[in-house]
């Protein structure tokens, strides 16, 4: 049953066998570099709306 | 009454293939794809490292090592598609001069640049237990870094040229050049003796691992597929504002963001 957990317990799930330092090292490194993406994209569209906003600010006036 | 793009809204403007080839008409479409395209993204990658992390059973030869594959193999594959996607567009930029069609190239790149790094650190972190390595100069491991500069030099070339349409056209001969990597890097573990396991997954076989283990794969895969395009839209929608800010499309997107 896709419920039913493999692990017996969190801590083995965290020690992952003794491979824990390359799984969630791989794990929070793509987690980052996602989360980075998308920081950076919102980061983009706020400065593009800004710079259109006083571009088309100095237009009018 | 009008069309998005300024143009009188007849039926076959509206049902046009090309339509929707013109910044003005895309942006808006864009931006209503990005919230389902971003959502689907975010179901299909936790449904896929649930399945991977928590409900796959241990691997026989590797052990718990092997469940890096379950972003691996997405990313790899991402690193690759993205950049046929890429090369696609700038050929389509380079043959009919649109100017769509080149910001979509230029919007790839950098999400197919992190899925290329995020490829190659994850293989790291998996051969340094499985091979006693992080890296090893062969074949596929080295066409996968050969990637990751086509995309850095992509968009560094682009990024060196003033005059957009030129950054345009400079950008899409690399990329067009560039394509004949992408399957050097998916048929190296078969033409070239490697340390990298041949594919998981074919079309034409039964998948050589537990049922759980290809669910969990497919669906972070088809996860990173969905946050690719959410990503390459929203960068693409970025992209159009800032080259054709002088437009009346722009103007008009710009008042009616001031007002919302």
């Amino acid at each position: 049953m896709i419920w039913n957990t493999y692990w017996s317990s969190i801590d083995a799930f965290f020690a992952m066998g003794g491979y824990g330092l390359y799984v969630w090292g791989s794990y929070a490194v793509t987690a980052a570099g996602l989360t980075i993406e998308i920081a950076l994209l919102a980061a983009r569209r706020r400065r593009t709306l800004r710079m259109l906003a006083q571009l088309h600010g100095q237009d009018h006036r | 009454m009008q069309s998005p793009a300024g143009r009188p809204d007849s039926p076959r403007t509206r049902f046009s293939w090309t339509y929707f080839a013109s910044p003005a008409t895309f942006y808006p479409l864009a931006g209503k794809m990005i919230p389902w395209f971003a959502a689907a993204a975010a179901l299909l990658c936790a449904a896929g490292i649930y399945v991977g992390l928590l409900v796959a059973p241990t691997d026989a030869t590797q052990g718990d090592s092997y469940r890096i594959i379950f972003i691996h193999v997405g990313a790899a594959w991402m690193s690759m598609f993205l950049y046929v996607v890429m090369a696609f567009w700038s050929a389509v930029g380079l043959a009919w001069n649109t100017r769509l069609a080149s910001m979509m190239a230029s919007a790839l790149a950098p999400t197919g640049a992190l899925f290329t790094f995020l490829a190659l650190w994850t293989g790291a972190l998996w051969g340094k237990p499985t091979w006693g390595t992080w890296w090893v100069w062969d074949a596929r491991l080295t066409s996968e870094l050969i990637l990751l500069f086509l995309y850095i030099g992509f968009m560094a070339l682009q990024a060196a040229i003033d005059d957009p349409r030129r950054a345009d056209r400079a950008g899409a001969v690399l990329a067009i050049v560039g394509v004949i990597n992408v399957p050097i890097i998916y048929f190296s573990v078969q033409w070239w003796n490697t340390l990298h396991q041949g594919s998981s997954i074919s079309m034409t076989r039964a998948p050589s691992m537990a049922t759980t283990m290809v669910v969990g794969m497919l669906l972070v895969a088809l996860g990173f597929w969905m946050y690719s395009i959410a990503a390459v839209l929203s960068r693409a929608r970025s992209i159009m504002l800032e080259r054709e800010r002088r437009t009346d499309w722009v103007t008009s997107e710009v008042k009616k963001q001031a007002a919302a």
